[in-house]
């Protein structure tokens, strides 16, 4: 191509050429130099580091005004005001900044929709079927979505990814922020079982013709009850699915069932290993879902839960947690308190219900976590149990509170520095590390910021 | 018939409610209005900086005198604010609060429709604005039209008939609309159903194009008519009215504002080059979510910008939404808005004000503007409200804390100096609704008919709204 431009060019041409070939490379240095990772998510730098003179907000334990929180292998080995500083560590001063644990968002969608309207070929959350167990979350996140950086950049390092169809949801994955394999990114990847759990409904569907159907509340509560029954009967029959196949694996003369994926899938969410994990808002519908729990001896989590203080007694007689999703939500009756959504989570600490709160997002507003928990606090709910409910609380919900969720020694290093209190939407976020990488602070918007902030 | 008692039960409860909760405070809206003496607070002015420990005096609705230990008359209302911040109440230039309906989708130029004639003023909506320090907002026709219905600003006066919520002398408006929801992206027709033109962005601007046109020979029309009138030609024949096309020679005579909703910069800025050649100007591009592509085009035109602050992503054409489109386009000199268009996001607007201090470092007062005296210059009423100056409305919000930060929450919100919203006198009278709610539940007419209730009257009209509009008050 080139020997046959240089036969025809001019001189003239022969230097515009080298003009736009100039340009050319230019542009492509400039794109690898600005390259975050948004696109293959590589990211981040390995290394020791200790972050000095900083205010520490340790979570678990009382905050440390003038400290030095120490990194290494990925993990916090040193805490405190006279931490030592192992040699060749790279120091991070943070004077006049605050150390906190990355927030993690135990309600979300991320990676399984990258643009929720008008590109269904963006849109992985939802699989065809009411009773869909063997669905993983795990396996539909994609590790590069743009949501990922946007979002780990306001200090949100962690997050559970559900799927959302059917009755049976499938089985959601608890995810780092980071990576560019799922694998990389997987904390737990097959966590809790996703259940819509069947809701008392007098609407009974949509005629084309004469609109909205309903049956009366009798018959409504009878529907229910009949597709929880379809759940206990699935639950059984698995665990008769389990035990023929328990039988024929050690006597390979009786008689067999074929391999059920479905089935298979169920079974540690019976056996109360793993956690399922009930979307629900209303209080006759989150105790159903306690009653449901005490009968079947499963392990329950509340997804949603509007109206879970209601039901304080149920869900603290069963040890049912509470994933709040409801601080973006408007009050579902016209007559309910204006700041009834906002005040759930203090009326939940009042009355003892184990919550973590979440933003319940698809992924591109997750990065607003950190207000969801502030205006729990304007309403309420003490500032230090505000910051909690996204750090330490979702860190227990979800049984990961041994690594993650509070600056400890021993914890993976998801870390955030800030110049200000975390959950204020003016604090900015000035280091952020996850699994103990230094990330840059860079994401899709810095980029088209950066393209367009100059333009005349 | 459960729907309907339980519609009927929910009508009543509303109807009380609604009036329970602002009756203490309407009560005297036939009275002089007694002065207000709001002392000691923090005083966000949104033009004059912030003053500390500062009264404002409030006569006849009006902000009458900010200062340090102002008098007021022995039987004035005195609002002790120390430690509590104050700002100019909160106008959301993009809100369908109060619609019984929000888009006639069934032509692409609807121009002849009017949200005035939709207005619902006991939309609990509204209350809980005021709840969130909002007084004022610009309420919009929909999107799915390339030419939507004429708009309606108002003030949240929650209480009053609907008359009082307009405000008089806000110049008329219309919706435009451009984009995915124009050209019906995620609506897809029915079947058997024909899809309605536009389907592309290319169509979107020719439907304007015919407009326009249409109107320019309506308006010409009139005025050969007029200077015949004018020349005493008896052969003047009077033009038919056009309803459709009058409004659009209003925004040609400079008359209507247009607020646009768009998201791509490309289609904006077509608009733009479309009203140049039309010899217009609009007011505000609504969204505007990649307006920072071409703020320098926008601010050369003197166009505002009403934006979400941060929302980005739930259609292609969000995916390009940044959140430092606010700081570019106050950077390049364009009077910036943030609106909802949402009655959940309306109660929170002072958190999105605040998060432009964040994405490129907007200053607090310029920030504060966007959610106060920049809309109201949009919506043309800076003259009356929106900074708290004297001799404006007194339309104050006054908060808990800081209102940028996430711990504040309004205690009290006032328009005209009447008070709305309060906190205290709100959760006071949580108790009192409760009571009243379980009676109501017990009466006769609202037991199920199968539990010894007799069967529900069907209401005849819907609500009180519908009769405030039909008969002009008249109950």
């Amino acid at each position: 191509m080139s020997s046959k431009f240089k036969v025809q060019s001019s001189k003239l041409l022969k230097s515009i050429f080298y003009l736009y070939l100039s340009v050319f490379i230019c542009g492509q240095i400039s794109v690898f130099a600005q390259n975050d990772g948004s696109e293959q998510n590589v990211t981040g730098k390995a290394g020791t580091f200790a972050i000095t003179n900083a205010r520490i907000v340790t979570v678990s334990g009382a905050t440390i005004e003038n400290g030095t929180v120490v990194i290494s292998n990925g993990k916090i080995s040193a805490v405190g005001a006279n931490a030592s500083i192992p040699a060749g560590a790279e120091r991070i001063d943070a004077r006049g900044l605050s150390v906190y644990p990355g927030m993690i968002d135990a309600g979300t969608n991320m990676g399984l929709i990258e643009i929720g309207g008008g590109v269904p070929g963006s849109v992985d959350v939802a699989e065809v079927g009411d009773m869909n167990s063997n669905i993983k979350a795990i396996l539909g996140i994609n590790p590069h979505s743009t949501h990922i950086n946007v979002t780990r950049v306001n200090g949100i390092t962690t997050v559970m990814s559900l799927p959302v169809s059917g009755v049976i949801s499938g089985q959601s994955a608890i995810i780092n922020l980071n990576g560019s394999t799922q694998a990389e990114m997987a904390i737990v990847p097959v966590y809790g079982l996703v259940i819509n759990f069947p809701r008392v409904t007098t609407f009974s569907g949509f005629n084309p013709v004469a609109g909205p159907q309903t049956v009366d509340f009798s018959t409504a509560v009878k529907n229910r009850d009949k597709k929880l029954e379809d759940l206990k009967k699935l639950f059984s029959e698995a665990e008769n699915y389990a035990k023929v196949r328990d039988a024929y694996a050690k006597d390979r003369t009786l008689p067999s069932v074929p391999m059920d994926l479905k089935a298979e899938a169920l079974l540690p969410y019976i056996r109360g290993e793993k956690p399922i994990i009930f979307n629900a808002e209303r209080e006759r519908d989150i105790r159903g879902a306690a009653k449901f729990v005490s009968e079947t001896k499963v392990k329950g989590i509340i997804l949603g839960g509007q109206e879970a203080w209601k039901a304080a007694d149920d869900l603290k007689k069963n040890n049912i947690p509470v994933i709040y999703t409801n601080i973006y939500n408007l009050p579902v009756q016209d007559d309910d308190p204006y700041d009834y959504l906002f005040s759930a989570p203090m009326k939940m600490a009042q009355a003892g219900v184990k919550f973590c709160i979440s933003t319940g997002n698809d992924g591109s507003e997750v990065r607003d976590l950190p207000y969801h928990a502030g205006l729990a606090g304007a309403y309420g709910l003490a500032k230090d149990e505000a910051l909690k409910s996204v750090t330490i609380y979702p860190a227990q919900i979800l049984g990961i509170a041994d690594k993650f969720g509070s600056i400890e020694v021993g914890k993976m290093a998801n870390i955030v520095v800030t110049d200000g209190d975390l959950l204020e939407p003016r604090t900015n976020i000035k280091h952020l590390f996850i699994n103990g990488r230094m990330l840059p602070l860079t994401s899709r918007h810095t980029q088209l910021f950066d393209n367009f902030k100059d333009r005349k | 018939m459960r729907k309907l008692t339980g519609f009927l039960l929910l009508s009543l409860f509303l109807l009380t409610a609604s009036n329970l909760a602002v009756s203490a405070q309407t009560r005297k809206q036939n009275e002089k209005q007694t002065d207000v003496l709001i002392r000691n607070a923090t005083v966000m002015t949104a033009v004059r900086g912030t003053l500390e420990n500062t009264d404002i005096l409030i006569q006849n609705g009006k902000i009458a005198k900010i200062g340090k230990n102002l008098k007021a008359s022995s039987n004035a209302q005195t609002i002790d604010a120390t430690g509590k911040f104050v700002t100019p109440g909160i106008i959301d230039c993009h809100s369908h609060a109060m619609l019984d309906a929000i888009n006639e989708g069934s032509y692409s130029v609807t121009s002849m429709t009017r949200v005035r004639d939709v207005l619902n003023p006991t939309d609990i909506s509204i209350y809980r604005a005021l709840a969130g320090g909002v007084t004022a907002a610009n309420l919009l026709h929909g999107s799915a039209n390339s030419i939507g219905g004429q708009n309606s600003t108002v003030k949240f006066k929650y209480g009053h008939p609907v008359e009082d919520f307009l405000v008089a002398d806000a110049p008329p408006g219309i919706k435009f609309a451009m984009g995915e929801n124009v050209r019906r992206t995620n609506f897809q027709p029915r079947p058997g159903q024909e899809p309605r033109y536009p389907r592309s962005r290319m169509g979107v601007i020719e439907v304007m194009r015919d407009a326009f046109l249409r109107a320019r020979e309506y308006k010409l029309s009139w005025d050969e008519y007029r200077a015949k009138v004018a020349k005493n030609d008896k052969t003047a024949v009077i033009p038919r009215r056009d309803l459709e096309l009058e409004p659009l020679v209003e925004i040609l005579e400079g008359k209507r504002l247009v607020h646009a909703h768009g998201y791509r910069s490309d289609e904006h800025l077509n608009l733009l080059l479309f009203a140049d050649e039309f010899g217009f100007r609009v007011a505000t591009l609504q969204h505007g979510l990649e307006a920072y592509k071409i703020a320098p085009e926008i601010a050369k035109r003197g166009t505002g910008v009403s934006i979400f602050v941060d929302s980005w992503g739930y259609k292609l054409e969000a995916f390009d939404s940044i959140p430092y489109n606010a700081y570019i386009l106050w950077k390049n000199g364009v009077v910036v808005s943030i609106n909802s268009d949402s009655d959940e996001r309306i109660r929170r607007l002072n958190l999105d004000a605040a998060k432009v201090e964040k994405y490129g470092g907007v200053p607090e007062e310029e920030a504060l503007k966007m959610i106060t005296l920049n809309p109201a210059k949009q919506l043309g009423i800076d003259k009356r409200t929106g900074s708290i100056e004297e001799k404006k409305d007194a339309d104050i919000v006054i908060w808990s804390a800081h209102p940028f930060s996430v711990y504040s929450h309004p205690e009290m919100t006032m328009i005209e100096g009447e008070v709305l919203f309060d906190r205290s006198k709100d959760i006071a009278m949580r108790d009192e609704m409760k009571k009243e709610r379980e009676a109501l539940e017990k009466l006769d007419v609202n037991k199920a008919p199968a539990s010894g209730g007799t069967s529900p009257k069907i209401p005849t009209e819907k609500r009180q709204a519908d009769r405030d509009d039909a008969d002009g008050g008249n109950q």
